[in-house]
């Protein structure tokens, strides 16, 4: 970074921008909002779905306030101010989404005859 | 899955190609466990193994959901991730908890979708993600555009009832034009970058600021680039009161690995 970075009104960067070279420790949100939700998604022998995760999150949501790492964390990318986000068609979108997902999961599961039921 | 076989279970972290391994700088991964290259053709994934009692499917839903556990994992996944980044031509991070069981489901992995990395290496070689946010100060934005309509010859109270109904009508008038700026943000920066995405905004109660996150966008940007992105930051920043950004990175390219499916 060269020259002065006002404060307020300016740019206030959480690492120096030296051309790609020091990676600071960052924030935690900004961290796990990539780690579990960005990131390349391939199927590993352990399966832990993006259900799971969703569900994770919210969970994280409300325990966050009472936990020490509290204050790192400000995640939330479900949920979002409507004015944003236009309206509910998000929301729905994300519903409709999730039952997607869910039905995927259903369909793939249990090809191998161990259907129970 | 098979928790009673204690076979030895690989947690990748990344899929790399031209990595220069002496140069990653970090040795220890997920748990504290040595990360080390797994090369198939020219393909390098760097991985260190995991114990299936900590990280099998039951006890990993289970530690996924203890924070402590889930901020320490994650923070040596993008350690790990962030090394390969820099030591390496190109890398692709991995969503966290890709877990394989054993080195040969690895190497089958890499040479099965050997085409999807290969074309995902090459955009992603010589360029580095950035993040940028946006926070709008609703006051500031507010008082601007409640430009005060000194009302004469009313009374107090429908004086009163008039600000207050202004106020109001500033909120909003606020709320749409810092999503305006927020477009605007997006644009001009967008154009410097190869690909942009724009992510949900993170939540105001649990992020230290008090600003709305009007912007939560991530820039895949050529290197040679990075210097021209700081400064249309700080640029941007200075265009709109009430309006603050902050840069973040060089990250890497998290927001830009999943065009590979």
């Amino acid at each position: 970074m060269t020259g002065p970075v006002q404060p307020a009104s300016s740019v206030s960067p959480m690492q120096s921008s030296g051309g790609g070279g020091n990676h600071q420790p960052a924030n935690l949100g900004d961290i796990l909002e990539r780690v579990l939700d960005k990131g390349l998604v391939i199927a590993g022998d352990i399966q832990v779905n993006l259900l799971d995760i969703e569900l994770l999150t919210i969970k994280l949501r409300l325990v966050v306030a009472s936990l020490e790492t509290a204050k790192e964390v400000g995640i939330d990318w479900w949920e979002h101010d409507p004015w944003l986000t236009g309206g509910n068609d998000q929301r729905e979108l994300k519903q409709e989404n999730r039952r997607l997902r869910e039905r995927i999961e259903q369909l793939e599961a249990p090809k191998d005859g161990k259907r129970d039921g | 899955m098979a928790e009673e076989h204690p076979e030895q279970a690989l947690w990748v972290y990344a899929v790399t190609t031209g990595l220069a391994a002496e140069r990653l700088g970090t040795d220890r991964g997920v748990g504290g466990a040595p990360v080390r290259p797994l090369t198939e053709g020219e393909l390098t994934a760097l991985v260190s193994p995991v114990d299936l009692a900590e990280f099998g499917e039951e006890a990993l839903r289970r530690n996924l959901e203890d924070l402590d556990w889930l901020a320490a994992t994650a923070r040596a996944h993008d350690t790990v991730v962030t090394a390969a980044a820099r030591a390496a031509t190109a890398a692709v991070p991995l969503r966290l908890a890709t877990v394989y069981l054993g080195e040969d489901r690895v190497r089958g992995l890499l040479a099965e979708r050997r085409a999807d990395f290969t074309a995902a290496l090459e955009l992603l070689a010589g360029r580095t993600e950035w993040g940028v946010k946006a926070y709008a100060d609703p006051d500031a934005l507010a008082e601007d555009a409640a430009a005060p309509a000194e009302g004469s010859g009313q009374g107090a109270g429908t004086a009163y009832l008039l600000r207050r109904k202004a106020q109001l009508s500033a909120r909003e008038a606020a709320q749409r034009e810092a999503a305006a700026h927020a477009e605007h943000l997006h644009t001009a920066l967008a154009r410097l970058a190869v690909s942009a995405r724009r992510h949900p905004p993170q939540d105001p109660a649990l992020s230290r600021e008090r600003g709305w996150m009007v912007l939560n966008g991530a820039y895949l940007v050529d290197d040679d680039r990075a210097e021209e992105l700081a400064r249309q930051v700080e640029a941007l920043a200075g265009t709109r009161r009430g309006v603050r950004l902050e840069l973040t990175g060089p990250w890497p390219p998290y927001s830009f690995a999943g065009v590979v499916q």
